[in-house]
């Protein structure tokens, strides 16, 4: 008996393994951009993860090693102060990586719960609701953020990854919402969802059973998108300065390097552009990557 | 007569419809006083011109929609004023097969999704796994075997006739007693119409299934309802119901008559029998701004003043109902 539940719990994660990883991969295969985004991406995660165990860093300045060109010791030269710039690169991918995630995540989720509410409740309830996503939708982002940030910074508050995740989606769920809404409006006159109602299966199978599965391509695309936009924002918050400093963080590498006049004069070119491509390929890669999502949940497609 | 399995009661629905941004809020009755019986068993047609409310009226009859005048009855029960058990079985028990066989599953759901949950809610099958052999005759049933090639099948790969297969199996898996069948056959070729409804009407045999079937189609009204009641209706209204074969032999509404006409039909003394003057007009009035009396009046070859002042009653006249100031 107890052989047998064990084996079925087996196979149940066997069949998990293939629906949720297996399949997916053989049809991601099929597009070589996505594949490469794939890899890109794969390659920072790896990088965040294994990295900072492999690769020491040691911030104590030494100024004679200051604006030292690539070599072998250090591969991407180093800072004003004498600091290897790839050791910085590394220990500051797990943040980046991280606070992204989390922002993509917590902008999808409040575009996805507030569009499907709005949608499937329709009347008064649905013209509240997207009044006031429009006038979200309205306020310029990254000026408000820029406001937020800086009054953060001015009161002091420590702002740990949370906080700056949520801080980076505080708008940019609007317009994910209004979108989300306009296709459960359409979903919803579907005969598909008459029948689930005339069969009594209740709102929860109609909105987790039926309407999810058409929109969650389109939600998980938007969860890469959502994780290159809160990128953009938090380096570029960081590299004004208006977040407080964290080491290794390629914002906040930037924002030193803009601040020292080595980059001006060239000697440290290295300091500004090492980040700079760090953040410019992993976004090449989650762009590139997500041009596959539709080909793994397209059943037209999954089905050959 | 005994208690109607279904029934509306002077019902009317009425919807509101916005012309441009800053337009004017109109009113249009979809569904206009309307009062039809469907008893246990039994199969009405019911025929009309895309547009005159039919769709709204098997709505209403599902609870899709909520009138906005009148009941709805189901075994003698206002059906909005069902609730806990009562309800769940008023939704086990009535059902709809859609028209558009390619929107009617869900595109992303394998077939067996669309078969399995209510068998589980309504505890027909008592675990997944006999929920999955259920689903199975459910598809052998509606003549898809072997079952097992078409269950972990995505839409996409059926054929038109294949998904409305499948969209019957789907209303039959509750045991309904009653189905409205919403043009189920009009977007298929004509070669499998035939086919689809003589496994609704075999299927009808066994679970003794009352059928409120819409058409726009009398030939097919003719062959599905043979033996049983049509349902005449234009712009809201019921306007005439009686035994099938004799309202298409001898339709008494001039609406009637016209839409007879205008099918041809092989039959020299269905031909002789069709004497109606030209309609005055071919144009639809707008559902917006309705005729007043006789809706039909407008176009009626027959219309006389009382047509235009007073709206005629569905009333009895040689064992049928007509709504014409004629009879
Ligand atoms: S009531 Fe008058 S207008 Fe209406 S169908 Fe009868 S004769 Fe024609």
């Amino acid at each position: 008996m107890e052989g047998k539940t064990k084996r079925s719990i087996v196979g149940i994660m066997l069949s998990a393994v293939r629906a949720w990883i297996y399949e997916p991969l053989t049809l991601l295969a099929t597009d070589k951009r996505a594949v490469a985004g794939f890899l890109i991406v794969l390659f920072y995660v790896g990088l965040a993860v294994i990295g900072p165990m492999v690769v020491p860093l040691d911030l104590t300045p030494n100024l004679e090693r200051a604006y030292l060109p690539p070599s072998l010791e250090h591969p991407l030269g180093t800072d004003p102060w004498g600091r290897d710039i790839f050791a910085q690169l590394v220990h500051g991918a797990p943040d980046m990586l991280v606070v992204a995630f989390l922002a993509g995540l917590v902008t999808v989720l409040i575009g996805t719960v507030v569009g499907i509410f709005s949608g499937y409740s329709g009347g008064t309830v649905d013209l509240i609701v997207m009044t006031i996503t429009d006038i979200v939708l309205t306020i310029p982002g990254f000026p408000l953020l820029m406001v937020i940030a800086a009054f953060l910074i001015g009161s002091g508050i420590e702002v740990n990854i949370f906080m700056a995740a949520a801080l980076l989606s505080i708008t940019s769920w609007a317009g994910l919402a209004r979108a989300v809404r306009s296709q459960i409006l359409s979903i919803k006159k579907e005969p598909y969802i008459e029948v689930s109602q005339t069969l009594g299966l209740g709102k929860l199978h109609i909105i987790f059973s039926e309407i999810m599965p058409n929109i969650l391509p389109y939600i998980v695309m938007n969860l890469i998108l959502s994780m290159i936009g809160a990128l953009y924002s938090y380096v570029g918050l960081m590299a004004l300065g208006l977040l407080p400093y964290r080491p290794g963080n390629w914002g906040a590498m930037m924002h030193m390097a803009m601040a020292v006049s080595g980059t001006v004069t060239g000697v440290g070119s290295w300091y500004v552009l090492a980040p700079a491509a760090a953040v410019t390929i992993l976004q090449i890669g989650l762009v590139l990557f997500s041009n596959g999502v539709d080909k793994i949940f397209n059943p037209r497609l999954r089905e050959k | 007569m005994s208690t109607p399995l279904i029934e509306t009661i002077h019902t009317s629905k009425i919807f509101e419809v916005r012309k441009g941004l800053l337009g004017v809020k109109r009113h249009i009755r979809a569904v206009d006083d309307v009062s039809l019986n469907i008893q246990e068993n039994e199969i009405v047609a019911l025929v009309g011109e895309s547009g005159c409310g039919k769709s709204t009226l098997g709505r209403l009859m599902l609870a899709l929609l909520k009138p906005d005048e009148g009941q709805v009855k189901f075994r003698d029960k206002d059906i909005w004023s069902l609730k806990g058990e009562e309800f769940k079985e008023f939704r086990r028990s009535a059902q709809l097969i859609p028209q558009d066989p390619y929107s009617t599953l869900n595109p992303m759901k394998k077939v067996i999704s669309a078969l399995y949950p209510q068998l589980l809610k309504y505890k027909i099958a008592s675990n997944r796994s006999e929920a999955r052999k259920m689903s199975a005759e459910l598809l052998e049933m509606v003549g898809l075997s072997p079952p097992e090639d078409f269950l972990n099948r995505y839409p996409c790969r059926l054929s038109g006739g294949q998904m409305q297969r499948i969209s019957i199996a789907r209303a039959l898996s509750v045991k309904p007693s009653f189905i409205v069948a919403d043009e189920a056959v009009s977007m298929l070729d004509a070669s499998l119409r035939i086919e689809i409804l003589d496994i609704l009407l075999n299927l009808r045999k066994k679970f003794s299934t009352a059928y409120l079937f819409i058409t726009h189609d009398l030939a097919i009204a003719r062959y599905f309802a043979a033996g049983e009641r049509i349902a005449i209706m234009y712009l809201g209204n019921i306007v005439e119901v009686g035994d099938t074969e004799e309202v298409i032999q001898n339709p008494m509404h001039p609406y009637t008559k016209a839409l007879i006409m205008s099918v041809p039909v092989p039959d020299p003394k269905l031909a002789k029998e069709r004497g109606l003057p030209p309609l005055r007009s071919l144009e639809i009035p707008s559902l917006v701004e309705l005729p007043s009396g006789c809706k039909f009046h407008t176009r009626c070859p027959y219309a006389e003043k009382i047509c235009e002042e007073k709206m005629p009653e569905l009333r009895e006249v040689k064992n049928r109902l007509v709504a014409c100031h004629l009879y």
